[in-house]
């Protein structure tokens, strides 16, 4: 069952080597090694090394002064600067560029290129680097430190040895996951026109109607992203033993003096830039309204689209992830780790990448799928599965084994079990699952652009289509719509994460003794974000699938 | 105040088979069980009266656990024969499947149904029509002290509450036999104790039969009627808590019990007065074969050199270990053994010479290894 659902995962992964082994090895390197491939390699790359500089930065910087320093309102500041994750990237390009030629009429003078790019993806993309390195800060166990300080260490060295040794397999996966959501990025460089990789891939498909270039291309990013998903598998199972055994007490804040002022300052001007800007954008056109006729019906359309499609996705990836999530929960061995490899492998392939091998895969194989909303929600499969999968992971642990021997001991028989104990327990975890991917798929551009039945429109096509003939007010609605749709899964995130308040769950389980800790409410996933097994390790039994919850990759 | 229950009459037991022994509730023989070709339970016999409450005592990795879920049914055994009641539930082929055996199970960690009230909980292995409002939910709570508590939640409870709640659970269906998995091992040392006093309370008082299984000593020989020492996965033995103490089967099981000096014995008559390093000592065993002498220190007495009888050889001290409410005197005799002396105050200093007694007869036991 699980190597099934895992086979309908991956068939876009297995169908485009399957077709780039068709194209011959002579005609591969032929596209490959060309002036122009060279040059969309160097941008890419770059693109995503300066996102991921800058990122880190922010994000490692932000983070130690929200969690450890007294900078004023560092709570506050800690939830702001979550929040540019809400604002999926071809929507903030949108924004951008919509709010740049306010100011900016002349033709030609556009927001757009490599600068632009950088600023946009670091602005909304730092939150990966920031949420699992606050997390990570956030649960340091004083202990060490004090223990750092009394052998002699000062604060500054302590810091560096100690505090962030501690947290680096959290700064080393977030910045990897950083780089990873630039690479696949596709709808804000094709807003701000820059040609990378996922914009040359869909300019080739769509417009040239080169398929072999296309799917070269396509395989050339396949392998940087298994480049750089090694990497970070690598550094999160070293970083499991940086994990602390038991959790320790909350370490204290440090007094910054007079410079907490110039502190303060730029975290609010990180914050009033990525979220003033769509704020501005997105006020200033929603008043100026469209001139279009028949505005709310062509709304409420695409929301029908979106919902259908989404819907259909959520459900399929439920699916899917059921019999691979229970396998993993209950089952440890190399098979387990290998249908986990597997799905995390689809999980970080662009999407415009897994769009395409569907596009092959529903022209030659499966005709009577191609063009309808089946081969969407297959895309929405391979790509949120291990939002899915997770969610089971998690829920399964509400129910483990313990509990129905206990009930069998009391006589109740399996299909009872299922029914009294089971069913409760999980429902609430795999609903919240669904819900996410649901959500995540809501907000999809790049796989739902080239898949969608020929006349569905959904939010986000609408909004592409849009932006990309400059008719900002028609847009706005759109935009608006998905950056409430994507702040309910990043709201999530932020108090998952502990930095809203220190994690309760610890202190329940060491007082009672027991091992019954208060079940989470939203026993959900997780996580890239918390960046530790820690508490959540004793809940939700030992998953090394963790994932973001969020998917703003487009 | 726990409300006085008369003990219900089980299932598996009474007039339908007046020919077998009708008060055996537990009637293990010959179970074997092996996990990729490593036994872990070899030839385990064990018989529990009806209303008999045992406790399997081993350390971590004898098999104990395997045993208990063998019991339960979570687990085929390979050879020999479970019987609960008059009836065969496990035999090499046939296996009761958990949910038949009315044996119900408390876990060490409680394992309650999150999602359930504690009435809830309780009143899990209910028939359908008792679960509300049961008078026997209530009976159940009140046994474990927990009367009223029926509409909290199971995290609202402490670790020894929750403990409290899955004793009821598992009452509650009067099940024929209750398997109790180191159910105080969570829980910090002064709990422990109140709550090992109240579930053998409540155990008996609802005439239930029941198994303890745990790695504590002090555990099974203050709570059980009958301690089976497990070592191996094999039965050491199988006797009342005093006999366990005063005459374990054999070295292993002497040390494992309590704090023992083993002394090697080479007497060929294992019985009378015989002359050793601790002096002339009255020597009693169970058979022939024994190599060793059972010395606890509560029998090793000190004297100051020049007062009492005399007899014995002069020790030098050389510890002291202070507990408050007695003291361990470690004590190097003229051969170079170190045995110990537990006495109520501190008789001595590190490095003063003291006279040996032995106080009682001493036990003599073949040689089975040492357990620490």
């Amino acid at each position: 069952m699980a190597l099934v659902a895992t086979a309908v995962a991956l068939i876009p992964l297995g169908y485009l080597l399957l077709r780039a082994g068709q194209q011959g090895l002579p005609a591969w390197l032929d596209t490959v090694f060309t002036w122009r491939s060279g040059r969309l390699a160097a941008t890419s790359v770059a693109l995503a090394a300066v996102v991921t500089a800058a990122s880190l930065v922010i994000g490692v910087a932000g983070a130690w002064l929200v969690t450890r320093a007294a900078v004023p309102h560092r709570r506050l500041l800690a939830v702001l600067l979550a929040l540019p994750l809400a604002v999926p990237s071809y929507v903030a390009a949108f924004t951008w560029v919509s709010v740049a030629d306010l100011w900016n009429g002349a033709p030609g003078g556009r927001f757009e290129g490599f600068a632009a790019a950088c600023v946009v993806l670091t602005l909304y993309t730092y939150p990966y680097v920031f949420l699992p390195v606050a997390s990570a800060l956030s649960r340091v166990d004083a202990g060490q430190e004090e223990a750092a300080r009394s052998l002699g260490r000062g604060p500054f060295n302590t810091l560096v040895t100690v505090t962030l040794a501690q947290v680096r397999p959290a700064i080393v996966g977030g910045g990897l996951l950083a780089s990873l959501y630039v690479l696949s990025d596709f709808g804000a460089v094709s807003i701000l026109r820059l040609d990378t990789y996922t914009r040359a891939i869909y300019t080739a498909h769509t417009v040239g109607f080169n398929r072999d270039q296309a799917l070269s291309l396509a395989t050339l990013l396949v392998l940087l992203t298994g480049l750089i998903l090694w990497g970070e598998g690598a550094t999160r199972r070293a970083g499991t033993r940086y994990a602390s055994t038991r959790p320790g007490r909350p370490a204290g804040v440090a007094d910054l003096g007079p410079w907490r002022w110039p502190a303060a300052t730029g975290l609010w001007a990180v914050v009033l830039v990525a979220l003033g800007v769509p704020a501005v954008s997105l006020v200033r056109w929603t008043v100026a309204g469209t001139s279009l006729a028949d505005a709310w019906g062509r709304i409420g359309e695409a929301a029908a689209g979106s919902l259908t499609l989404s819907l259909l996705g959520a459900v399929v990836t439920t699916v899917l992830a059921l019999p691979i999530g229970i396998l993993v929960a209950r089952h440890h061995g190399r098979l387990t780790r290998f249908v986990e490899r597997a799905v995390y492998l689809a999980h970080g392939l662009p999407g415009i990448v897994v769009a395409l091998a569907l596009v092959f895969f529903g022209v030659t194989v499966v005709l009577p799928l191609y063009q309808t909303s089946w081969l969407v929600a297959l895309a929405y499969a391979t790509l949120f599965l291990p939002l899915g999968v997770a969610a089971v992971v998690g829920a399964a642990a509400q129910a483990p084994p313990s509990l129905e021997e206990v009930g069998q001991s009391l006589g109740a028989t399996p299909a009872e079990m299922f029914r009294r104990v089971t069913v409760p327990l999980t429902l609430p975890g795999i609903g919240a699952g669904a819900a996410l991917v649901f959500l995540a798929a809501m907000k999809e551009l790049p796989a739902t652009l080239l898949l969608r039945p020929t006349g569905m429109e959904t939010l986000a096509t609408r909004l592409w289509s849009a932006t990309g003939v400059g008719r900002y007010a028609e847009a706005a609605p759109y935009a608006l719509l998905l950056v409430l749709l994507a702040a309910v899964p990043t709201w999530v995130i932020v108090q998952r994460s502990g930095i809203v308040r220190p994690a309760p769950s610890d202190a329940t389980v060491v007082e009672d003794g027991a091992l019954l800790a208060p079940a989470p409410a939203a026993p959900l996933l997780v996580d890239s974000v918390s960046g530790e097994v820690g508490n959540l390790g004793a809940v939700t039994g030992p998953t090394t699938l963790r994932r973001p919850v969020e998917d703003v990759q487009s | 105040m726990r409300s006085t229950v008369n003990p219900a009459p089980r299932t598996g037991s009474g007039p339908r088979d007046p020919a077998a022994r009708p008060s055996l509730a537990v009637d293990l023989a010959g179970v074997g069980k092996s996990y990729r070709s490593r036994p872990v339970l070899q030839d385990v016999g064990l018989q529990l009266e009806q209303g008999g409450f045992l406790a399997v005592l081993g350390p971590s990795g004898c098999g104990k656990t395997t045993l208990l879920r063998c019991i339960a049914g979570f687990e085929r055994i390979d050879g020999g024969r479970i019987a609960l009641g008059n009836r065969a539930v496990a035999l090499p082929g046939t296996h009761v499947p958990a949910h038949r055996r009315h044996v119900a199970v408390v876990p060490q960690d409680g394992a309650l149904f999150p999602h359930l009230s504690v009435a809830g909980n309780v009143g899990f292995g209910l028939p359908r029509t008792q679960r509300r409002g049961a008078a026997r939910i209530e009976e159940c709570l009140a046994l474990v002290d927990l009367a009223g508590l029926g509409d909290r939640m199971p995290h609202e409870l402490s670790g020894g509450q929750q403990q409290r709640v899955a004793l009821a659970r598992a009452l509650a269906p009067r099940p024929r036999l209750v398997l109790l998995d180191e159910p105080f091992g969570a829980l910090d040392a002064s709990l422990r104790v109140e709550l090992r006093r109240d579930i053998r309370a409540a155990l008996h008082e609802d005439g239930a039969t029941a198994i303890l299984v745990t790695h504590d000593q002090d555990e099974a020989l203050s709570m059980a009627d009958r301690v089976v020492v497990l070592r191996e996965g094999r039965v050491r033995q199988d006797a009342v808590p005093s006999t366990v103490y005063a005459q374990p089967a054999d070295s292993w099981v002497a040390s494992f019990v309590g704090d023992a000096d083993l002394l090697p014995f080479t007497g060929a008559d294992p019985t009378g007065r015989v002359r050793t390093g601790v002096g002339p000592v009255e020597v009693r065993a169970g058979g022939p074969g024994a190599t060793h002498l059972v010395l606890r220190p509560e029998q090793v007495r000190i004297d100051p050199v020049g007062t009492g009888t005399g007899e014995g050889p002069v020790a030098t001290v050389r510890d002291v270990e202070f507990y408050g409410h007695d003291t361990l005197t470690a004590l190097a005799l003229p051969d170079g053994t170190v045995i110990r002396s537990r006495s109520l105050a501190a008789p001595a200093s590190v490095g003063d010479r003291v006279r040996v007694r032995v106080v009682g007869p001493v036990w003599a036991v073949p040689d089975g290894g040492h357990a620490r």
